[in-house]
């Protein structure tokens, strides 16, 4: 018995398919990025949830900072590494509302480690969403405070070396100490089973929000093969093999 | 004979040619074409229609969410 190609693809045997929540626009990411798939699991969980109206993110500084562009809710800008500060201001005007950050390591590991630390510290009732690869992905690779010991950035060309540039911080350990915070996990989204944890996670974080239950903190751990200089598929391939050591996946804190 | 059978629609004008998807798939019916698209990049297509299971993980794995996925039951 064999089946035509043209009777299995019909509109009722759709099992997968891109979620109306994105905008079909052309992503500007390299082939193979990281935030792509974020992108389209915070549009998927927007779309299951039903919140596409009452969802407002705060798109950072960075390669992300284009995300307005690719999920058709209501977003602002914050200046580098403010967007903590700004969904501050948003979700205590408008407390119905679910609001996210998104952010990369340099935005929020670096020029925003205030922001990110109080704003968790007062455990505000918003989403975090924390995308780690590493390096400064859009200027051009440099290193940023989440780099690893002995990584080859463009501006640690030798590897990072910690007499000079200290130790890789782990950003969301330290804010799972923080009171304020109630969910804190680390995710990655290389495999599909890795994706449907993510997903949950930030179904979770964003289900969080209704019971106000303190800030949710998501870490994904993901690639930048640009960055990198690597091809995806080896990018991903590094990122199990040195990323997982150091940043282990998993909630650190879930109350 | 398999019970269900799949089958992979790649918007080939929106993809990049990251080869994730042809890692995923885990019947191998996947690969990126000789062709390039209007963007230079060999896009991903279905090569082999007889092995694809419609598991999904391609689509799920693809950063652009370029990948609609079907599955039909065959076994009736």
């Amino acid at each position: 018995m064999s089946v035509e190609l043209k009777e299995i693809i019909k509109e009722e045997n759709i099992v997968y398919r891109k979620t109306p929540a994105l905008t079909g626009n052309v992503m500007h990411y390299c082939p193979g990025c990281s935030h792509g798939v974020v992108h389209k699991l915070i549009a998927e969980v927007v779309e299951e949830m039903g919140v596409r109206d009452k969802t407002i993110g705060v798109s950072p500084v960075g390669c992300s900072v284009l995300a307005y562009n690719y999920i058709d809710i209501d977003w602002t800008e914050a200046a580098h590494g403010r967007a903590p500060a700004v969904a501050t201001g948003i979700s205590r005007l408008h407390p119905g509302k679910f609001v996210f950050t998104y952010q990369g390591d340099g935005d929020l590991a670096s020029i925003g480690t205030a922001e990110v630390m109080h704003a968790c510290n007062r455990g505000e009732n918003i989403v975090i969403i924390f995308v780690n690869n590493a390096i400064y992905g859009m200027t051009g690779g440099q290193m940023a405070p989440t780099t690893l010991v002995g990584q080859v950035t463009s501006t640690t060309p030798r590897g990072r070396d910690v007499k000079l540039n200290g130790f890789p911080m782990k950003i969301t350990e330290l804010l799972a100490r923080l009171d304020g915070t109630g969910f804190v996990t680390r995710q990655a989204v290389h495999t599909p089973p890795a994706i449907r944890k993510a997903k949950n996670a930030i179904r979770k974080a964003f289900e969080n929000t209704k019971k106000d239950k303190g800030t949710s903190f998501i870490e994904i751990v993901g690639t930048c093969s640009s960055g990198w200089k690597m091809t995806p598929v080896e990018a991903n391939r590094w990122m199990v093999e040195k990323m997982f050591p150091e940043y282990p996946l998993g909630d650190i804190k879930d109350i | 004979m398999a019970k269900f059978k799949g089958a992979v629609v790649v918007d080939t004008e929106k993809c990049k040619g990251c080869n994730l998807c042809v890692v995923a798939c885990p019947t191998g019916v996947l690969s990126l074409a000789r062709e390039v698209n209007g963007k230079g990049y060999h896009y991903s297509e279905m090569t082999g229609p007889g092995e694809c299971i419609g598991c999904a993980n391609c689509g799920m794995v693809c950063p652009d969410a370029v990948i609609t996925v079907y599955r039909k039951n065959v076994q009736n």
